[in-house]
Order: structure tokens, then C-alpha cells, then sequence
């Protein structure tokens, strides 16, 4: 085995007046885009049907039920073929959106089933006691939920919320089979033109450790701060 | 388009493009779920055995296959087999040892909180009847940790499952292989898509509604 290393592959022109030094950054943008937007859909979506999972109404709260059990039940990349190939054929205004949209959507649902699950368990942990309070000092339920159930819940979920975040970075990869140009078709098409894998999959696996962490770290901080005393893993 | 024309699952066609990815998905689970444990089991033992050049090497293992996508995991291995091995292995093949060496760091970690559960005292008590370390996990801690983390185990599986559809990245031929495959040879993508997310949908559903019956179960019993 003589290998030598050729990192000079990422000044390399790509053909297109770019290098593969400036694709790679551009494909991370993009990496970085379909996380944070996927991250965006699920919280918006996951908060609202994890909260609905709990309330008195049983049609609602089992609704929502279905909704977890059908977004958690089929693979990601199933769930992006059904957005890419069967909703803009069912639906056809939807076929002039781009997929890098359809991408986030995808992600978005699919974690939102997830993020649903945490935000249920932590309202459940919070014991009915906090509700019948609030209904006790006059709150409507909506008024409970908003002003003492949900701010709480929040904050005692934010770390495994944090590892679902660091998730749908990870997850953003299989963005790639519907031709997003992010991190991971970066990686199968460079490699491909360069024959350099080990020198593209090196920079592409560092750049998605370091997002990841990154995400960690600023989900760490913002426990830091929100953290609430008396609660598990808070300060007494 | 039209209402969805299902006209076109015939039984041909199951035995033509289906059956072979559903088995080749069936088998990678299997096999991966099996090595996955019983490799996540020897992961776990390492990082508990408080000996450092055990515990750094596993735990830096563990770590770094949590830390990358997937698809990423499985392009290494794509990659580098043949560079290791000095010849190209088929695409199946190399799924089965990337999925077995991926979930075995997963596996390890519901392990390791398995034997952690088992209280102190029984593997106190099997040193005192005179068992050597590896007889006091085999015949006492291990059996136990293993029961506790039976349900979490199987819904790593589900897990599992559903990652298998991953191998679409090197092209190996599983069951939404044969799927994509069907829908574009009869041209009707989408009816095919649709019933290959039902058919994952009925396993995972499926499989989920026994762990959790599982659950309960134990938990009775225990």
C-alpha cells in the first residue's frame, strides 16, 4: 500500500472557475441551511403536536398521536422520495418548488415527530399539578399551557433536544438523493472527479463533526442559561 | 396525473424486484443487529473495564462513529474495503460489515447502561462464590443487563431498520432499491414509493407495538 497524501486536491479548478476548496464551502452552506431549516420546521411543528398530545380533547391528542406514529414509522429517505416524487404528483402546485424546500420539509417532519415526543414528556413530567393551579387561579388551559406548562417544559427538555439537533445535521446528509448540493454530494461527486476520496471525505467528516459540535455547544449555553433550579439536572 | 393505478403490483413483480431487496434488507438487519451486539457488548466491557488502553480506544470508537452522518460512515467503508482488502467488494457486502460496525457503537452504549443497571452486589456475589471475572459476566451480570435492555435493544432495531434504507448511497439492491427500481421499469414512481413507505410503515409500526407490549411485560414480571 503506498499512499500519498494530495491535499493540494482542494486548489484544484473544478472546471467551473471555482476550486474544490470553494465548492466544499459552498456545499457546507448548504448543509448548514438544510439543518437549520429542517431544525426550524420540526421545533415550530414538533412543539405544537407535542403539546396537543397531552390536552383533555382526545380527538386532538390523538391526531397527534397519529402524526408521531406516521412521520417516526417510515425511513427518512423514504419520507424524501414521498416529498420529491409522490406530494408534487399528488398536489401539482407544489412541482416549482425547489428541493432543497421539499429537503427541509422532509427533515422538518420527520424530527418533528421526535421533538413531538420530548415536548410530550416534558409537560407529563411536570405532574398535574402545575395544571390544576393554573386552572385554579382562573387560566383558561390555552392561558396554562402558555404562561406555566410550556416555559417550563421547555427548559427542562433542552438536552435531548440537544441531541436531536445534533441529529438533523447528521440526518441533512440525506439531502444528497435528491441532488442538494451540500456536504455529502459534494463529497460522492468530487471524489469521482479527483479520485482523492480519502482526502474529500476527510475535510467533509471534519466539517460535519465540527457543526455538530458547534451545535452542541450552543445548545450546552443556552441550558446554561435557562436551566431550571430544582429541576432534574438543575441547581437546587 | 390520475387516480393511482395499483394495477401493476402483480406477483411477477414481488418476485422480480421485491423479494430480493426485502430479503437483502432483512438479512442486513439480522446480521447487523446480531454483530452489532455482540461487538457492542465487547465495546461495553472494554470502556467499563476501567484499564485505560481498553477504555480510550472503545470509547474513542464509540464517539466517532456517533459523530458522523450515516451515509458518511458508509462511503468510508465503501471506500476504504477495497484499499484494505486489495480488491473491490460488491456494494451488499460491504453494507453488512459498514451496518455491523456502525451499530455495534450504538449497541454498546444501551450495553453499557445494562450492565450499569445490574446492581454492585451480584457481581460482588459471584466473585465471592469464586467465579472469575469473565464467569461472573457471562453467567451473572451480562444475562441480567441483557434482560433489562431487551426493549431498548430492539428499538435501536427499529432504528436500524429504517438506516438500512441508507445503503441507496452505494447502490446495493434493498427493499426501496426494488421499489425505485419497479416504479421506474412500469413507470409509476409514485405508486411505488407509496408502497414501499406503507410496507417500512407496517414493519416499524409492527415492530415498535411488540416492544412496547415487551415493556410492559418485563416490567410485570420484574
Amino acid at each position: 500500500m503506498n499512499f500519498r497524501w494530495e491535499w493540494d486536491v482542494f486548489l484544484r479548478d473544478t472546471g467551473g472557475g471555482q476550486t474544490y476548496l470553494d465548492w466544499l464551502f459552498s456545499a457546507w452552506g448548504w448543509t448548514l441551511t438544510v439543518a437549520g431549516g429542517g431544525w426550524l420546521v420540526a421545533i415550530v411543528f414538533g412543539s405544537v403536536i407535542g403539546t396537543l398530545r397531552t390536552v383533555p380533547q382526545r380527538g386532538l391528542a390523538r391526531v397527534a398521536a397519529g402524526w408521531v406514529e406516521l412521520f417516526r414509522n417510515i425511513p427518512l429517505l423514504v419520507q424524501l422520495f414521498l416529498w420529491y416524487h409522490v406530494v408534487p404528483a399528488l398536489i401539482p402546485p407544489l412541482k416549482s418548488l425547489p428541493s432543497i424546500v421539499l429537503v427541509i420539509f422532509a427533515l422538518g417532519f420527520f424530527t418533528s415527530a421526535r421533538v413531538a415526543e420530548q415536548v410530550r414528556a416534558g409537560i407529563q413530567s411536570l405532574g398535574r399539578g402545575q395544571t390544576q393551579a393554573g386552572l385554579a387561579v382562573g387560566f383558561t388551559l390555552p392561558q396554562t399551557y402558555r404562561y406555566i406548562l410550556l416555559p417550563l417544559a421547555f427548559r427542562i427538555i433542552i438536552p435531548p433536544l440537544t441531541s436531536e439537533a445534533m441529529n438533523v445535521v447528521k440526518n441533512s446528509a440525506v439531502a444528497f438523493a435528491v441532488s442538494v448540493a451540500e456536504l455529502t454530494m459534494f463529497a460522492l461527486l468530487a471524489q469521482e472527479e479527483t479520485s482523492r476520496g480519502i482526502e474529500i471525505y476527510l475535510a467533509v467528516t471534519g466539517l460535519y463533526v465540527i457543526t455538530a459540535l458547534a451545535v452542541n455547544r450552543a445548545m450546552a449555553l443556552i441550558d446554561r442559561r435557562l436551566r431550571v433550579p430544582g429541576y432534574a439536572g438543575g441547581a437546587r | 396525473m390520475g387516480a393511482l393505478d395499483l394495477s401493476f403490483f402483480t406477483w411477477d413483480l414481488v418476485t422480480g424486484y421485491l423479494l430480493k431487496g426485502f430479503v437483502f434488507s432483512i438479512y442486513l438487519t439480522l446480521i447487523a443487529m446480531s454483530g452489532g451486539i455482540l461487538f457492542g457488548t465487547v465495546l461495553a466491557l472494554m470502556r467499563l473495564s476501567g484499564r485505560r488502553w481498553l477504555v480510550y480506544p472503545a470509547a474513542g470508537y464509540v464517539n466517532t462513529m456517533r459523530s458522523i452522518p450515516l451515509v458518511m460512515v458508509i462511503l468510508w467503508f465503501f471506500l476504504l474495503i477495497p484499499f484494505v482488502i486489495g480488491r473491490p467488494l460488491g456494494a451488499e457486502w460491504s453494507a453488512v460489515i459498514t451496518f455491523t460496525a456502525f451499530e455495534c457503537a450504538f449497541y454498546s452504549e444501551i450495553m453499557r447502561a445494562g450492565i450499569q443497571s445490574v446492581a454492585l452486589g451480584q457481581a460482588a456475589a459471584g466473585s465471592a462464590l469464586g467465579l472469575t471475572y469473565g464467569q461472573t459476566m457471562r453467567l451473572i451480570v451480562l444475562p441480567q443487563a441483557f434482560r433489562n435492555m431487551l426493549p431498548v435493544l430492539l428499538t435501536q432495531t427499529i432504528v436500524l431498520v429504517q438506516d438500512t434504507s441508507l445503503v441507496y448511497a452505494i447502490g446495493a439492491y434493498d427493499l426501496l432499491k426494488g421499489f425505485e427500481t419497479a416504479g421506474k421499469n412500469f413507470n409509476r414512481p409514485v405508486e411505488a414509493y407509496l408502497a414501499a413507505a406503507l410496507l417500512y410503515f407496517v414493519i416499524c409500526y409492527a415492530l415498535s407495538y411488540s416492544v412496547k407490549r415487551l415493556h410492559t411485560r418485563i416490567a410485570v414480571v420484574r
